[in-house]
C-alpha cells in the first residue's frame, strides 16, 4: 500500500428487513477517482479497514455521466450522483449512505419505484397512439423548446425527494420531480391537449398541495431544474383549474 | 372532486391564514396601538371594538372558526414534515422550520391570551388598559407576550410569502425574492408596532 490512502465509512444493510450498520474501508489513493471507481476497487478486493474479508458493496449505476440518475446516494450528508462525486473534491473520511427516503434494497441500492408510479399517476407522457395517422402536431417555438429542454433533463434520480422535508413516511407527497414533469408535458403543444387531466391528477391527495415551500429541491437538483418555479406555476394553473372544476367554464 | 380534499383543505388553510385571520391580526395590533396614546385612549378603542354590532357573529366568523381551523390543520401539516434544516441549511428551509415553530408557539400563546382576556370577559372581567397592565406586571408574562406576539407576527409575514406562492401569484425566482423582502418588511413593521404596544402597558 502506498502512503496516501482514502477512507470510506459506508452504511450497509444486508436485506430490506435487517438493520443497517457501518463498515469502514481504506483504499490506496489514485488520482482522479470518483466514488464509483472506489466502490469498484472495494468490489475487486472486499476487505474492510480492519483487514477482515467482507461482502462487496451493492450499489446501482448505469451511464457514469450523470444523466441516468441510477447511482444517487447520500455522500457526506448530501444526496447526489456517485459518478460525479470526485474523491479529490470530497472531505475525508467519505461517508456513503443510501437515500433512506426510499426502501433500501441492499447497501446503497434503493428502490425508486414510487417515482415511476408517480409519473404514471400524473400522466407524464403525450398520448398520441391511435388507429390512424394523426398527421403532424402543432409546432413548438424554438425559444420554448430550449426552455422545455431544461425541464426534460430530469432523470428521476430521487435527490429532490431525499432533500424534501415533506417527502417522508408520514406523508404521501409524490415529491417535486413528477410535478415538474407535469409542467413539461403541459407546456408541449400536443401535450397541452391533455393539460386538465394532468392538473386534476396533481390536485389529488399527496399531490401539489403537499408542497411546503422549503425549496430544498431546487437547491439540491443536480440538473439545476427550476423545480420551485414549476411548482409555483402549477399552483397558478391549479388555482384556475379548481375554479373551472367548481363553477364550470365556457372555454373548451 | 373526489380525491382533491387535501388540495382544497390546503388552499383553504392558506387563504384563511391571510383572510380573515391575518387581517384580524393587523386590525388587532392597530387598535391596541392606542395604548401608546394613554390609558383613556386605549379604553375608548377597546370599548368601541367590544360594542360593535353583530359582535358574536364577527368574533365567530372573522376570528375563532377560521383561526382554529387554521391552527388545527396547521398542526397536522407541522407534524407530517420531517425537518432537515441541520442537513440542508438553506434560507428557505430555515424559514420552513421557523414557520412551523412560530405556528405552534402562536397557537399556545393565542389560546392562553384568549383565555386570559376574551373568556375572562365572558365571565365578567372588564377588558381595559388596567387588565393588560395587571397581566404585564409580571416580567414572565412580558417575556411570554413578547415571544408570542413576535411569533404571531413572523408567522403571518412569512405565511404571506407562502400564500403568494401557494396561490400562484409569485412564480418566478425574482418575484419570490422580492416577495421575501416585502414580507420581511411587513414583519419588521408589525414587530415595531406590537413591541411598542406591549411596552405601553408597562
Amino acid at each position: 500500500m502506498s502512503a496516501k490512502t482514502i477512507k470510506f465509512i459506508i452504511t450497509r444493510q444486508d436485506s430490506p428487513e435487517t438493520a443497517p450498520y457501518q463498515e469502514e474501508f481504506e483504499l490506496s489513493y489514485r488520482p482522479n477517482m470518483n466514488v464509483i471507481s472506489a466502490l469498484m476497487e472495494i468490489r475487486r478486493n472486499p476487505v474492510n479497514a480492519k483487514g477482515e474479508a467482507t461482502t462487496p458493496i451493492t450499489w446501482e449505476m448505469n451511464c457514469l455521466e450523470e444523466v441516468c440518475g441510477a447511482c444517487s446516494m447520500v455522500i457526506n450528508g448530501k444526496p447526489r450522483q456517485s459518478c460525479t462525486a470526485l474523491v479529490d473534491k470530497l472531505e475525508q473520511p467519505i461517508r456513503l449512505e443510501p437515500m433512506k427516503t426510499f426502501p433500501v434494497v441492499r447497501d446503497l441500492a434503493v428502490d425508486r419505484s414510487r417515482m415511476f408510479d408517480a409519473l404514471k399517476r400524473v400522466k407524464a407522457w403525450i398520448p398520441i397512439d391511435g388507429t390512424y395517422d394523426l398527421g403532424p402536431g402543432p409546432r413548438m417555438p424554438e425559444t420554448k423548446r430550449q426552455w422545455a429542454y431544461e425541464l426534460s433533463k430530469c432523470m428521476t434520480c430521487g435527490v429532490c425527494l431525499e432533500a424534501c422535508p415533506n417527502v417522508n413516511s408520514k406523508s404521501d407527497f409524490i415529491g417535486p420531480a413528477p410535478l415538474s414533469q407535469v409542467r413539461l408535458f403541459n407546456a408541449h403543444p400536443t401535450g397541452a391537449m391533455n393539460k386538465e387531466e394532468r392538473l386534476n391528477a396533481i390536485m389529488t391527495d399527496g399531490g401539489l398541495a403537499s408542497c411546503g415551500n422549503s425549496q430544498n429541491c431546487v437547491q439540491s437538483c443536480p440538473k439545476g431544474i427550476p423545480l420551485t418555479t414549476s411548482i409555483a406555476a402549477l399552483n397558478r394553473d391549479t388555482t384556475f383549474q379548481a375554479f373551472k372544476n367548481f363553477f364550470g367554464s365556457d372555454r373548451v | 372532486m373526489a380525491g382533491s380534499r387535501n388540495f382544497n383543505t390546503r388552499r383553504l388553510h392558506s387563504l384563511l391564514g391571510v383572510i380573515p385571520v391575518g387581517l384580524f391580526l393587523i386590525e388587532h395590533l392597530v387598535v391596541n396601538y392606542f395604548a401608546t396614546k394613554g390609558a383613556a385612549s386605549f379604553d375608548n378603542a377597546a370599548d368601541f371594538m367590544g360594542n360593535l354590532p353583530f359582535r358574536y357573529l364577527l368574533e365567530a366568523f372573522v376570528i375563532f372558526i377560521p383561526l382554529y381551523f387554521h391552527a388545527i390543520y396547521g398542526l397536522y401539516i407541522t407534524f407530517t414534515a420531517k425537518n432537515n434544516a441541520s442537513r440542508y441549511g438553506y434560507f428557505r428551509n430555515w424559514m420552513f422550520l421557523l414557520q412551523r415553530v412560530t405556528g405552534v408557539i402562536t397557537l399556545i400563546y393565542v389560546s392562553w391570551h384568549v383565555w386570559e382576556t376574551r373568556i375572562a370577559a365572558a365571565f365578567g372581567a372588564e377588558v381595559n388598559y388596567q387588565m393588560m397592565a395587571d397581566i404585564l406586571s409580571s416580567p414572565f408574562m412580558v417575556a411570554f407576550y413578547l415571544i408570542g406576539v413576535l411569533s404571531a407576527v413572523f408567522h403571518f409575514s412569512n405565511g404571506l410569502w407562502s400564500f403568494f406562492v401557494s396561490w400562484g401569484l409569485t412564480v418566478s425566482p425574482r418575484s419570490q425574492r422580492v416577495s421575501t423582502y416585502v414580507t420581511m418588511g411587513v414583519f419588521v413593521a408589525l414587530a415595531i408596532v406590537s413591541v411598542r404596544t406591549i411596552f405601553a402597558f408597562i
